[in-house]
């Protein structure tokens, strides 16, 4: 009769348990599993090294690391100071704001999806699409000149893409630079500002225990990650360049 | 004749394997052996001081605290990505200082010295390797880390300021890597990096192709944030030696003590997120 006398003494166990042995058998179990795996698969598997390096012989397609090709990525969509600068300290400031910005006290410590819906959606979304599907497009699909080619598909690097993109204002009929200028800067300036009043005006019982500070950066960094898909669709679908042309940046 | 052992009938045999005599008897053995008393100077009694003591006393499993929830030994909770993140970074350390016998900085040599580790060295090749797959392998598993401390809502109070600290974390995991990526100095290499530095030259205000450059007095392509990061104009043999000393001393010793600071918040926080 061993299985009833188990049970209760499962029911019947301390809440708290000794780091030695139960934990530490854990972590030397979980470490000679990873140290084999590593083990094998460097023996395996070897590290690539390719020619010596050559400054006069650039490769086609040059490709950063392959957990940088997510930015790499943006790059076909932003200028370098928004792609290469503004995106990762957006990224490292947003990550890090998480825990002030979220202030939603369930599901702390376990499990759940239905109790904190909005975050869980907004963190998968930017890491899994945003982040790990770019690299994953970066690494398999990206060749020479950074064309986009399907895996079946050969790497011509003479592949000819017509250059058809016009910034959003001049698809609009506006032809004159300030006017283009004026246009652009009130499409991003209205995107912010409507999609910030909107979230305040949804949101307005919840401004006082809330914040006004944490409401608004909350909004507007979403707002910045939804802008990036956006800006994405345009040029994919609409093949729109930029939205905004200033004389010292261009969005 | 009476005294003399008398050789056992395999019934007795099965039963001393049942009943656990026989690994008693093994142990009792060994552990009265001349060879292990005079290794060891005591016992091991299990006792729950005993226990306590052999975390509290132990300058490396200190850091641990002596009791914990036992929802932490969940696996399914922290899928164990924290500690294999660590453990791939003491595997780096390890394996990079091989390396660095090895390896010197230098234009001239840099490449060759790869080649000399991966051909003449034993075990030269599979140091490389290791130390190549457990840095990218610490990639992938700190992401795991930081999603799954996400799933569990672990970065609520009180524990805030140690998702900042891991912040940190990645983003020198990241850069760790990135400037590892630069010393085997072959085509791959430089190329890599001279994509991934490219971005400062649009640094605002401070990169040379960036935006309000103008307004910012001396910065051209020799002096603005890229070549601060490079020590000249493009990827070069001052990038090379400047990489190897952020990636052999710099970067590892901050990104330790984060790793430090980041262990001792988990206790001082209550230990392991767990639903209370
Ligand atoms: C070098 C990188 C890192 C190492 C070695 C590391 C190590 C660990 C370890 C060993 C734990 C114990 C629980 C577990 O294994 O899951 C832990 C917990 C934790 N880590 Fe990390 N970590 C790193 C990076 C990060 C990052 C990037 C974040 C988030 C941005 C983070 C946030 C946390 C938090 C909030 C906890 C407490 C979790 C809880 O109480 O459930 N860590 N870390």
């Amino acid at each position: 009769m061993a299985f009833p006398a188990k049970k209760k003494a499962a029911q019947e166990l301390p809440e708290k348990v000794h780091v030695w042995p139960y934990l530490v058998r854990l972590e030397f179990l979980c470490a000679i599993i990873v140290i084999l795996v590593l083990t094998v698969w460097s023996i395996v598997i070897d590290a690539p090294l390719e020619e010596a390096a050559n400054p006069t012989k650039t490769p086609n397609p040059s490709k950063a690391p392959w957990y940088f090709l997510g930015l790499q990525d943006i790059l076909v969509y932003f200028d370098p100071w928004f792609a290469g600068v503004i995106a990762p300290t957006l990224i490292i400031v947003g990550l890090m704001l998480i825990p002030y910005l979220d202030v939603n006290p369930k599901g702390n410590g376990y499990y759940t999806f239905s109790e904190r819906k909005t975050a869980i959606c907004v963190y998968t979304f930017g890491f899994l699409v945003l982040w790990i599907a770019l690299i994953i497009m970066g690494v398999f699909l990206r060749g020479p000149g950074w064309n986009l080619f399907m895996p079946w598909q050969y790497w011509d690097p003479h592949k000819v893409v017509a250059l058809v993109n016009v910034d959003l204002p001049y698809a609009f009929g506006i032809r004159t630079y300030l006017n283009a200028s004026i246009f652009g800067g009130a499409v991003v300036l209205g995107y912010f500002g409507l999609g910030t009043a909107v979230y305040f005006f949804m949101e307005r019982k919840a401004i006082k225990n809330v914040g006004f500070l944490r409401m608004f950066l909350k909004i507007n960094l979403f707002l910045i990650m939804i802008g990036i898909v956006i800006k994405i669709t345009l040029r994919l679908a609409f093949n729109i360049k930029y939205i905004w042309v200033t004389p010292w940046f261009n969005i | 004749m009476a005294n003399k052992s008398k050789i056992p009938n395999i019934a007795e045999i099965m039963e001393s394997i049942k009943s656990g005599k026989i690994w008693k008897d093994f142990t009792k053995q060994v552990t009265e052996s001349q060879i292990w008393t005079s290794s060891f100077r005591h016992g091991y009694a299990d006792t729950p001081r005993n226990r306590v003591l052999q975390i509290a006393s132990n300058v490396w499993l200190h850091l641990h605290p002596v009791k914990i929830h036992r929802h932490a030994l969940r696996i399914k909770f922290t899928w164990c990505m924290g500690g294999i993140t660590f453990l791939l970074f003491l595997s780096t350390v390890v394996t990079g200082v091989i390396l660095m016998f090895y390896y010197r900085p230098v234009g001239e040599y840099a490449y060759f010295d790869m080649k000399y580790l991966q051909y003449d060295v034993p075990f030269g090749m599979l140091m490389r390797n290791m130390h190549r797959w457990a840095a990218h392998a610490m990639v992938i598993t700190v992401w795991l880390h930081m999603f799954r401390v996400f799933l569990t809502g672990s970065y609520k109070p009180p524990r805030e300021f140690n998702w900042v600290i891991g912040v940190f974390l990645v983003t020198f995991t990241l850069l760790l890597s990135f400037t590892g990526y630069l010393l085997p100095w072959d085509q791959l290499a430089m190329w890599a990096v001279t994509v991934g530095t490219n971005m400062a030259r649009g640094t605002p205000f401070l990169g040379h192709e960036g935006p309000f450059q103008e307004f910012v007095p001396l910065i051209s392509a020799r002096y603005d944030m890229r070549s601060a990061l490079l020590g000249g104009s493009l990827v070069g043999p001052p990038a090379l030696l400047r990489f190897y000393v952020l990636h052999c001393i710099f970067i590892p010793l901050v990104a330790g003590a984060l790793m430090i600071v980041h262990f001792w918040r988990i206790r001082k926080d209550g230990g392991i997120s767990g639903p209370l």
